[in-house]
């Protein structure tokens, strides 16, 4: 049961019909009034005509993730009611539309049933199909706030910052927000005991995507060229990054751009963009999903052996092949660790929230350009197309861009002779020339076997001389990503390890797991290769629960791969189904597998 | 790619251009190719065709996807940065190098399985962007390093060395990019220097797409009687019909050109692509007359060469996207970000 200010909102809507803004209002007032809040997204591959949902959890203790529990059902989709219906928690409620009338069948005597005739008010107060339809969704927005005490001035003022002086818009949508809002007070007991009530726990924070900040983080990063094929969830990480560049790198004087948006033909040809641009000195991006990694994979193994900085970010989705397009999952990791043929392996970063998708795509390109080589950000669509509450991320005037080893002109002049992949630091990085600065530097870039000086070679020797060298260098990147987030709760045995949007739920579950004193260790992956903490760590341990979003237990697998983790002791707690992970599954797993003795 | 070192040998009197630079310092490594491919002919027109332009070695950038052709970016202008990438992918790395560094001058060596089997959605692409560089296929009709299959450019009728003859249409890079809009496309044949090194020439002067088809005899797998793209059968139906001359900046036209069959264009830098009609009935800057004289030539089993379509105005890729003339590659790192101040500012349309 919720109670006040934990409570947990779902709407049931169809997709196309404006509710997206609706929700949105709801959710912004009451992050206005100091309450901290999620929202995420549940909807179909598909423009207009289908179920969609929005979750709203109203979340005092700030927990992240998606909450197992559902209070309230705003159910206006009558196509899912039934399915709604029986979603609610005992004792919680339900919303629908009177207007028409409603099988007896579909009823339950543990939760309550508000009728509002939404449609009917709707249809009496305004005009034309498409603003009666859009109008009811603006309704049921003042049912919530009257059920949860809302604030009907920040709805107001939250309308003004959307509609601006469009004085007609915005009483037309306060009107309807009144019509709903008073019916609930004229025939329910409003508030309901679990409501929201201001508090100061928001301030200083956001309410964003992780596409969109990654799209700003590439701003920031000095990105310069984003070559991408549009893909769900990725394609408003592009939209992002694009739509801040069209603002903030025009050149005042010419009105010329100095960025350059290339929408490809297909994955191929991004990823084959982004070697050509970053071979010659830009910094240069592509957002994709699963399907586009596959895609890519040639050309990943191309960047790996030849060395080549690269960024791409995948923001996952439910597999396998076209799977589930708007469902996340977290099921990319292994073939992203070894995309492409042959003794390949890649850099992967592993955002937990739209904050790190920022920090992690500055990050990325200095680790693309230190290493020479692909770095992959693996977001999911969770992460991505979903609204998080976080800490407003600052910038940092000072940060110098990591353009690696690159040398210059003048380098170059006072060298003899310029060899590509020669070892000259012992870190496994060799230098790098980038073509129009100086004759000394060309070489040829080649994915065919090459010598250490560059050339083309078929030599037994030659050729391991170069791949023994990359890894060398793969270990330079073990030392040089981001360490673990690791957590000691107090001495004890047993462990908790996730990745990426599995952080919120495990971080909530652990809570949970400590009142009932079950005390856990926490260790959140940030980057593979792992570092040496990750090692340590689960060797600590006699089990380590390994939560991940995928089927076939993949983080598991590259732990054991990389690192020779011994398998024995780590248990895999599997959620695959595409929907966001909850701490209720985790708390679930860990005391099962204890029930089971497989806790020491 | 050859890894077989190239003696320099100079002697005096050898040419030298602009910069100071002899034919020798255009060379690569020597080809391992077969003793008479057309390509190694290729390869030579390059050499001249970018001594001739003065064109710094480090400013040119050699890319080329996976073949035969695609081996010979080592064998010219070895201080040139070269890209061998993977196959029928060498047009989007080029569109990347392109769109960050716009002042390098592109040179794409490919070939007919390249191009039109594995490549073609990024050679047609390519052009649709009207990206800026010399596009060269070296088109023998055959897939020579897996020992002689069919490519897509082998003609109906054109018979193997061993099994059946191809039944299958062929595609024709030239009328192909003629129906996407490439703004300057030009055939030839490895054994035509003549023709051939001014065709290059203006294709990496044009500012945009600049496709040469070059018909260079496989001399391994597609050299005998009954292939359609042997010296041969070459020497026999390939024909004139536009040849042009590149004239460098602040040069006179010295040649004369008869009145009619002349056609001066002007490019951006001041120099000039003169057009002389060998066939008075062909009009080069018409796409649906060129297409229609190319497709009866075709029926009757002729080669046609010359500079077969130009358009000098078609804005090529930065143009259309309205890009900054700085190389994106070159912008200082400060003015690629609004600064910790406007993030705060961006970040509170979130709260």
């Amino acid at each position: 049961m919720g109670k006040t200010n934990d409570v947990v909102i779902k709407i049931a809507t169809v997709n196309g019909t404006g509710s997206a803004s609706a929700n949105g209002l709801l959710r912004k007032a009451i992050f206005r009034m100091g309450v901290p809040v999620v929202g995420k997204n549940y909807f179909p591959s598909n423009i207009q005509g289908l179920p969609t949902w929005y979750e709203i959890r109203v979340t005092g203790d700030g927990y992240q993730a998606r909450s197992d529990r559902l209070d309230i059902m705003v159910a206006m989709n009558a196509q899912t009611y039934a399915q709604d219906l029986a979603e609610v928690s005992p004792g919680g409620w339900l919303i629908y539309d009177s207007t028409w009338p409603r099988s007896k069948l579909l009823d339950r005597d543990d939760i309550s049933v508000f009728g509002v005739p939404l449609s009917r008010m709707c249809n009496e107060n305004f005009d034309g199909a498409r603003a009666r339809i859009l109008m009811k969704n603006i309704a049921y927005v003042g049912v919530v706030a009257a059920l949860l005490d809302l604030d009907l001035d920040i709805i107001t003022t939250l309308l003004e910052e959307t509609f601006g002086d469009k004085r007609q818009l915005i009483d037309s949508n306060m009107q309807a927000i009144r019509l709903g809002y008073d019916y609930a007070h004229a025939h329910f007991s409003c508030p309901l005991p679990m409501r929201v009530e201001a508090l100061d726990k928001t301030r200083g924070h956001i309410v964003i995507d992780g596409n969109t900040a990654a799209g700003l983080g590439c701003m920031y990063a000095g990105a310069t060229v984003g070559a991408w094929y549009p893909i769900t969830p990725s394609t408003s990480l592009m939209d992002s990054f694009h739509a801040f560049c069209r603002k903030y790198r025009v050149e005042p004087e010419t009105g010329k751009r100095t960025f350059c948006v290339i929408q490809a033909e297909d994955e191929l040809a991004a990823i084959g963009m982004v070697l050509g641009a970053s071979w010659n000195g830009a910094r240069a991006f592509t957002p994709t999903s699963g399907p586009g990694i596959s895609l890519m994979s040639e050309f990943l193994g191309l960047a790996y052996y030849a060395e080549i900085p690269a960024v791409v970010f995948d923001v996952q989705r439910t597999g396998p092949s076209t799977g589930m397009p708007t469902r996340t999952q977290q099921s990319d990791i292994l073939s992203c660790a070894y995309a492409s043929h042959g003794d390949t392996k890649h850099v992967l970063l592993f955002p937990a929230d739209p904050g790190e998708c920022f920090s992690m795509a500055v990050q990325s390109f200095d680790f693309a350009e230190r290493l020479q080589t692909p770095v992959l950000v693996l977001s999911d669509l969770d992460i991505g197309m979903n609204d998080w509450m976080i800490p407003a991320f600052e910038w940092d005037d000072g940060y110098v861009p990591d353009r690696g080893k690159v040398l210059g002109a003048e380098d170059l002049e006072k060298m003899e002779k310029f060899y590509r992949y020669l070892d000259v630091d012992g870190d496994g990085i060799p230098y790098r020339t980038l073509p129009g600065v100086h004759p000394k530097g060309s070489y040829f870039t080649r994915g065919s076997g090459h010598t250490k000086y560059g050339n083309y070679t078929e030599d037994a020797s030659a050729y391991q001389d170069v791949v023994d060298r990359l890894l060398v260098k793969w270990e330079t990147a073990r030392g040089l990503l981001p360490k673990a987030d690791i957590r000691y709760s107090r001495f004890n045995s047993a462990a908790v390890l996730t990745v990426g949007s599995g952080n919120a739920a495990c971080v909530e579950a652990l809570d949970r797991l400590a009142a009932q004193d079950v005390n856990l260790n926490y260790c959140r992956v940030r980057a593979f290769p792992f570092g040496d903490d990750v090692r340590e760590f689960i060797a600590k341990h006699d089990v380590v629960y390994i939560v991940e979003q995928n089927r076939d237990a993949q983080l598991r697998t590259l732990l054991m791969l990389d690192i020779d983790a011994e398998p024995a002791k780590l248990v895999s707690l599997l959620h695959y189904n595409g929907i966001p992970l909850n701490a209720g599954f985790v708390v679930d797993g860990v005391l099962d597998a204890i029930q089971r003795g497989q806790a020491a | 790619m050859s890894y077989i070192g190239k003696p320099k040998v100079t002697h005096p009197g050898i040419r030298r251009n602009k910069l100071g630079l002899t034919p020798r310092d255009y060379e690569g490594t020597v080809s391992t190719l077969c003793a008479g491919c057309g390509h190694d002919s290729v390869t030579a027109a390059i050499i001249q065709a970018v001594f001739e332009l003065d064109i710094e070695p480090h400013m040119l950038a050699k890319m080329s996807g996976i073949g035969c052709s695609s081996k010979t970016p080592a064998y010219f202008v070895s201080q040139s940065h070269g890209f061998n990438s993977v196959h029928g992918r060498m047009p989007s790395v080029t569109t990347g190098a392109n769109a960050a560094n716009r002042d390098l001058t592109y040179i794409g060596v490919s070939g007919d399985g390249d191009s039109l089997s594995i490549g073609v959605g990024q050679f047609v692409h390519a052009i649709r962007r009207n990206l800026n560089m010399c596009y060269i296929i070296e088109n023998n009709g055959v897939y020579g390093l897996t020992k002689g299959q069919f490519s897509a450019s082998a003609d109906i009728g054109s018979k193997p060395k061993k099994g059946e003859p191809n039944r299958q249409e062929p595609i024709d890079p030239v009328s192909t990019a003629l129906s996407l809009g490439a703004s300057y496309i030009a055939r030839s044949f490895s054994g035509d220097k003549e023709q051939l090194v001014p065709l290059i020439q203006g294709a990496l002067k044009h500012p945009g797409f600049a496709l040469v088809d070059v018909i260079s005899p496989c001399v391994t797998f597609n050299d005998h009687e009954g292939s359609t793209k042997s010296y041969k059968h070459t020497r026999q139906f390939y024909h004139h019909v536009v040849d042009m001359d590149y004239i460098p900046p602040a040069k006179e036209i010295r040649a004369a050109y008869d009145e009619g069959d002349a056609m001066p264009v002007e490019l951006h830098d001041g120099s000039r692509i003169v057009l002389r009609k060998v066939d008075k009935s062909y009009d080069p800057t018409s796409r649906a007359k060129a297409f229609k004289y190319l497709r009866e030539q075709f029926n009757a089993g002729e080669i046609t060469t010359g500079l077969l379509y130009l358009d000098e105005e078609r804005p090529e890729m930065h143009e259309l996207m309205g890009n900054t003339d700085t190389p994106l590659s070159k912008l200082p790192y400060e003015s690629l970000h609004p600064g910790a101040e406007e993030l705060r500012k961006i970040l509170s349309g979130y709260a």
